[in-house]
């Protein structure tokens, strides 16, 4: 599989998002600067690392939405390439039109950052293959800006069409239906506010983003 | 030619920072606040003349990037020169 990370001023997971991405692939994606004007050919998948970028000025993600690369990237999910978004990614990707809803300050107003249980919502997707349906894993958040909404016509689409990817067991920031992740219409897109890249390795405490990326290797090559 | 955005968030939707707000000015004593909504006021200088061109191209903008409007709505004010 060959991969892209987006790297913007302010993003801070991009190098755990390669690493993610090169134990499960064997291959080192490629780091692509938010002003280069185009994609590398051929790519598979583009990834969107968490962080801060711009600073979170404006809105979280608003500034990278309309950065140069983004045009590529809006390009590619619409030919129906893979395309993922972690914590500020999301935000990234809800900003740029390519996932739907809004992403709002957490209903407590804090910064929460820990590690926290989901259930895998399904496994119907390149992203989440790795896992069984139902399946609860503990991966870290980090952010202030994660408590998604959707208003009723979106969640009952969402939920009729099988792309709500995770739920939080414990709702860490009054997103709607306790969503942590969804999916687009094609399944391609990913946004979620957890991070499996900080949960990829047992010195970082916890490994259960492992599946995330051997999942999403073979996924994508699959075409699913 | 200057222009003013407002943008705020559509009734609707919560507002936890507005509430924060509301509780703080209670706790400072300051009684019969019912409602805080937080917002944004952006000013833009701008090379146009004409207003009402100005007006639609800061709408663009709004549209566009200044604000979300999913959850948010925005107000223009051209405040001529």
């Amino acid at each position: 599989m060959k991969a892209a990370v987006i790297v913007f001023p302010g993003s801070n997971c991009d190098r755990d998002m390669a690493v993610g991405l090169e134990r499960a692939t064997g291959r080192a994606p490629q780091m692509v600067w938010h002003k280069d004007a185009s994609l590398p050919e051929g790519l598979d998948l583009v990834a969107i690392p968490g962080g801060f970028s711009f600073g979170d000025y404006l809105r979280c993600g608003a500034i990278a939405a309309r950065a140069p690369i983004m045009r590529s990237v809006v390009d590619f999910a619409a030919r129906g390439g893979h395309v993922l978004g972690v914590c500020n990614g999301f935000q990234v990707l809800i900003e740029a039109g390519l996932l739907p809803g809004a992403l709002m300050r957490n209903a407590q107003l804090k910064y929460v950052c820990k590690v926290t249980p989901l259930r895998v919502a399904t496994n119907d997707s390149a992203f989440t293959c790795g896992y069984t349906r139902n399946q609860r894993i503990d991966i870290p958040i980090a952010h202030h800006d994660g408590n998604y909404l959707a208003e009723p016509a979106l969640l009952d689409r969402l939920r009729g069409e099988d792309r709500i990817a995770f739920t939080y067991e414990q709702n860490p920031n009054g997103s709607t239906a306790d969503i942590a992740g969804i999916l687009s219409e094609n399944r391609r897109i990913l946004g979620m506010m957890p991070h499996p890249e900080r949960a990829n390795d047992p010195a970082l405490g916890g490994t259960d983003g492992a599946p995330f990326f051997a999942g999403l290797a073979e996924g994508v090559m699959a075409g699913a | 030619m200057k222009a003013r955005v407002y943008v705020t968030l559509k009734n609707g939707v919560l507002d936890p920072q507005g509430e924060a707000v509301r509780h703080a000015l209670g706790s400072l004593g300051f009684e019969g606040v019912t409602g805080v909504r937080q917002g944004k006021v952006m000013d833009l200088d701008l090379e146009a003349s004409d207003a009402a061109a100005a007006e639609a191209d800061v709408a663009k903008m709004c549209e566009k990037l200044l604000a979300n409007t999913v959850i948010e709505d925005y107000r223009i004010e051209i405040l001529g020169a």
